[in-house]
């Protein structure tokens, strides 16, 4: 590992604001926070997909990967971060190397050469060179082609210096803030500066979150000027460094940038988010707070509580007609962070029963937080294995889950409803309006008819009653020439029909069958099948099996 | 359920419906070495063929009795009798099928008198079996015409029996209008997996199925052999599939005395549970073929995969009663809402039994209107929805008849575990087809600043 990451990565694990970190002795903190990864039985991605998520969503910027073709081959355009301008983030650029480029060493060059046609058929606004672990590992120097071909292409190209093998996603977002304030941000100044200037970092916009808060921020006349990364042009991250304050919305992971912002331009952060009722009217509160002690007029925090007192009134009548629908119902959540706690309050208001959730990544604020809201801590688990969440769904203890992508289908093939609140979720929840689309969510998965029908028994779990004989299937199969079943079938079957010791009750024959065993008739007669209780011999010639 | 609403207006824009002998021609063809012949002017057939070669993409046997004005007014007898006869003489059929149109049903023509005549004094005509059905344009549907002649087939040559001497292991499949070949051919593959034989009426699935024979005839090129329509008489039981078909199932329980159930749907996992259900209780088979059980586990994976897409979908369907409840029903028990249901003939109890709250007896016209006034998402009817689907931009499923533009329309099967699966995938995939990407303005957000924005500089090369 080159000289420069390496204490790059030492510095963005000591991180200051951080208080698992500050309450670390001198010696753990020097051994950072990356918890060793298990082989065999690791889940989750490597650093470069965390640098790749935290500025994907950065609209206009080319994203140019330089690696082999898997790290972007097989993971391009598989997010739903939504953009009001550009498409271009979402075209998979990489230099795809070869073989031969990696025993002869022509990645530099052939970097070189991508961006040169890159630039030149897109002319971006600048273009992110990801590192990766194959150029790492072969020493090609991203950082020297990147200031070569900003000087050539006269467009600024930022070397992302991420490399998988380095550590986990999180790492990896931490590193792609690192790359912001290193080469971008302040770069670019605005053309006017106001006192509701604000920066949102750690939102992706995904499913266009961002937007169904937007228009409480335009009603209070708040600018967002500066974005990491949602929704965001290459020029508002370059001027990141003009706003009044920075909201990190839900994730610590860019602490880092938040915090490098308040040390080198005195831009004071706070943590806050967007989902459910409750968070969303605080974080509106306190952003609103800080802006006024940053300058701006004071009026703006009675605007922003006649606001807030005006959205909750209309998001609880909007979800009033949903209470019927799902009160009393049971909801199990399984998601990694903090941030669906007010979720869950507004659940619970809304008659909901929340009967567990998990606080594998949860700190010990946050448990306290679930005590809180849950009442004991009777509720927490820590890890469910898929196993055991599959028996949990199947006992009907609960009657939705929401959690993430991984889980999907363990609820799904227990038939039980399953709502998306992980970042690939196709639905934006965010805000006061996002609320309503999660109980609408709920609502619709939970009371779809489908699933009474899925649950039901098969027809063949019901044991036939009627009586009759049927005369044996008459004629040969087309396919195997084997004669078919010369006993009659007998209407009512032993159940189960095919167990028991075999050949242990005789065949008996009766009804008009033809009572003479035709050669080779038992060749494709299974064993179990000429017995049972009743006399019932199936047939299993069909055309179906022979 | 639903009522039925009949729309106040005398203009009707945009017809859905198909005529009904239109519908007992198909059945006709169902038979085989038939003809349908019309009872009519030259352009009831014409009209009619053209509909069903667009449809099909096959050459139709189709003929007129070519009404003229003289024989309008004086009676048709003789046209038939001429038709009759040139039809043997050019193309030997087995089976004529007669369907009445609205010239001579206006006109009060006793064609059954006039046939039975007819077939008493010309004894040369002996082996063509001629059936008739009175199927005026001016009463009900495509599916309505093609239940009478499927009656009128079952009153002519299923002989009446009076004691019963039933093969236990065949049953009688009386197939609906909605049913494609492929459809058909779905149900014969259940039924023979539990070791029963099927006597198919009518059989689209051999004669239209879209297949190059190696010769050429005249007639229809498949279908329900005549001998095995007499056979029908001796059938354990009588799958009756859409209700339609009910009568007749009961026609050949009042002649044979086979006893019979109507299945209104076999689109979706419970209808098609209560047919396998039938179909074991037939056979005695308690455990199902391993291929049977494991195409209902993979129909409810669908559906699993489905619901996500179907759930809470706004639906607008027009089409004829048996195929708008069964792709109804099968849609709403996936979590979808019926907004919109436009349908043929108010000759069905299904009507009622719709899930929605109103089901329009009407053209495209109500379809489209009431499929814009209640936001529909999803449009379900023939190809002649395509210019609603063109004004609303909203994704057309066809389904029914015509489908015109485009091929293989009797490959569609929506029909039993598997083609319930396929449904569901075609009903989720036109869903996603719609490319939605969120907007700002969708929230009610404000645009971006134009300061933020990009504007690209030439580079130096």
């Amino acid at each position: 590992m080159a000289d420069a990451l390496k204490s790059k990565i030492a510095d963005v694990f000591d991180e200051p604001a951080c208080g698992t970190n500050v309450s670390k002795s001198e010696q753990q903190r020097k051994k950072g926070c990356a918890k060793p990864l298990t082989p065999g039985a690791a889940a989750g991605g490597c650093a470069f997909d965390g640098a790749k998520i935290a500025l994907q969503p950065i609209v206009d910027v080319a994203h140019l990967v330089h690696a082999p073709l898997a790290c972007e081959g097989n993971g391009w355009d598989n997010r739903g971060a939504a953009s009001s301008g550009s498409e271009r983030y979402r075209t998979g650029f990489t230099t795809d190397m070869t073989e031969l480029d990696i025993v002869m060493g022509f990645g530099e060059k052939k970097l070189f050469r991508a961006l040169r046609e890159l630039i030149a058929a897109e002319q971006p606004p600048a273009v992110f060179v990801y590192a990766t672990c194959v150029p790492a590992l072969i020493g090609d120097d991203i950082d020297a082609v990147c200031r070569a071909a900003s000087e050539a292409f006269a467009t600024p190209c930022i070397p992302i210096d991420a490399p998988g093998y380095v550590g986990s996603k999180n790492l990896g977002n931490k590193l792609a803030g690192e790359a912001m304030l290193d080469h971008v941000i302040g770069t670019v100044e605005p053309a006017e500066c106001t006192p509701y200037d604000i920066n949102i970092v750690g939102d992706y916009n995904l499913s266009g979150e961002l937007w169904q808060v937007k228009p409480l921020l335009d009603r209070l006349g708040i600018r967002i000027l500066g974005s990491l990364a949602a929704d965001a042009r290459y020029k508002q991250v370059a001027m990141m460094h003009r706003a009044k304050v920075t909201m990190m919305v839900c994730s610590k992971a860019l602490i880092n940038v938040a915090r490098k912002l308040e040390e080198r331009w005195g831009i004071p952060f706070f943590e806050g988010s967007f989902y459910g009722i409750s968070d969303t009217s605080e974080a509106l509160r306190t952003m609103c707070r800080i802006l006024v002690d940053q300058g701006a007029d004071a009026e703006l925090l009675e605007r922003c509580e006649a606001l807030i007192a005006e959205e909750e009134a209309q998001v609880w009548a909007d979800l009033e007609p949903y209470r019927p629908r799902v009160a009393g119902r049971k909801v199990l959540l399984y998601t990694g962070g903090h941030k669906s706690w007010s979720v869950v309050s507004a659940l619970q208001e809304l008659g909901m029963e929340v009967i567990g959730t998990s606080v594998r990544k949860a700190t010990e604020e946050d448990k306290g937080r679930v005590v809180e809201i849950m009442g004991s801590t009777a509720h927490m688990f820590d890890n469910m294995a898929p196993k055991d969440m599959y028996r949990l769904l199947k006992q009907a203890g609960a009657d939705v889950l929401m959690s993430g992508g991984r889980s999907q289908f363990v609820a799904l093939k227990a038939r039980m409803p399953w709502v998306d609140v992980n970042q690939e979720k196709h639905e934006p929840y965010a805000g006061y309006m996002g609320m309503v689309d999660l109980v609408r969510a709920l609502d619709r998965s939970m009371n779809n008819p489908m699933w009474e029908e899925l649950r039901g028994a098969a027809p063949w779990d019901e044991p036939l009653t009627e009586g009759r004989v049927l005369p044996a299937l008459s004629g040969a199969c087309p396919v195997t020439g084997a004669e078919g079943a010369t006993r009659p079938v007998s209407l009512v079957p032993p159940l189960p029909p095919r167990s028991g010791a075999e050949g242990e009750a005789p065949d008996r024959v009766r009804g008009g069958g033809d009572e003479t065993p035709v050669p080779g008739s038992t060749r494709h007669l299974p064993a179990g099948a000429a017995q049972g209780v009743a006399g019932f011999t199936s047939s299993e010639t069909d055309f179906e099996d022979c | 359920m639903a009522k039925l609403v009949h729309p106040k207006r005398a203009l009707s824009t945009n017809p859905l419906k198909s005529s009904a002998p239109l519908g007992a021609a198909l059945a006709y063809l169902g038979i085989e070495k038939s003809i349908p012949l019309f009872h009519g002017s030259q352009g009831c057939t014409a009209f009619a063929m053209v509909h069903l070669v667009r449809h099909f993409k096959e050459a139709v046997p189709l003929q007129t009795t070519a009404m003229n004005e003289v024989s309008t007014i004086l009676g048709g007898a003789e046209q038939i009798e001429e038709a009759i006869e040139n039809l043997r003489r050019k193309s030997a059929p087995k089976i004529i099928g007669i369907a009445s149109t609205a010239l001579t049903e206006t006109r009060g023509e006793d064609v059954p008198g006039e046939l039975k005549e007819i077939v008493a004094r010309r004894t040369d005509f002996d082996d063509t079996k001629i059936v008739y059905a009175s199927t005026p344009d001016f009463d009900g549907a495509m599916q309505d015409g093609w239940a009478r002649a499927v009656t009128a087939i079952v009153e002519t040559l299923v002989p009446r029996v009076t004691e019963r001497d039933p093969d236990l292991r065949q049953v009688t499949l009386l197939c609906g209008s909605h049913l494609t070949p492929a459809e058909i051919e779905e149900l014969v593959r259940m039924i023979r997996a539990f070791g029963l034989t099927p006597v198919v009426l009518p059989d689209i699935s051999t004669s239209l199925d879209g297949h190059v024979s190696d010769d050429w005839t005249g007639t229809s090129l498949g279908g329900t052999p005549l001998d095995r329509i007499a056979a029908a008489a001796r059938s354990a039981f009588s799958l009756a599939v859409g209700e339609s078909m009910r009568d007749a199932a009961r026609a050949l329980e009042e002649r044979a005395m086979v006893p019979y159930r109507v299945f209104q749907s076999v689109t979706g996992l419970k209808p098609v549970d209560a047919f396998v259900r039938t179909l074991m209780g037939l056979s005695g088979v308690q455990d199902p073929p391993p291929s049977v059980k494991r195409d209902r586990a993979r129909l409810i994976d669908a559906a699993l995969d489905a619901h996500f897409h179907t759930g809470g979908l706004r639906v607008a369907i027009g089409a004829d009663p048996d195929l708008m409840f069964s792709l109804s029903t099968a849609l709403t028990s996936m979590g979808a809402e019926i907004v919109t249901a436009v349908t043929t003939s108010q000759h069905t109890p299904l009507i009622e039994r719709m899930p929605c709250d109103e089901v329009i007896l009407g053209d495209l016209g109500d379809f489209e209107r009431s499929a814009k006034e209640q936001g529909a998402q999803i449009l379900l009817t023939h190809s002649h929805g395509r210019h609603a689907e063109h004004r609303l931009h909203v994704p057309l499923v066809r389904v029914g008849f015509p489908v015109f533009d485009r091929i293989g329309a009797q490959d569609a099967c929506r029909v039993g575990y598997r083609g319930s699966r396929a449904f569901l995938y075609e009903i989720a995939n036109t869903v996603q087809s719609i490319h939605h990407r969120a907007r700002p303005e969708d929230f009610g957000a404000a645009p971006i600043a134009e300061e933020f924005e990009h504007v690209p500089h030439a580079t130096r090369h």
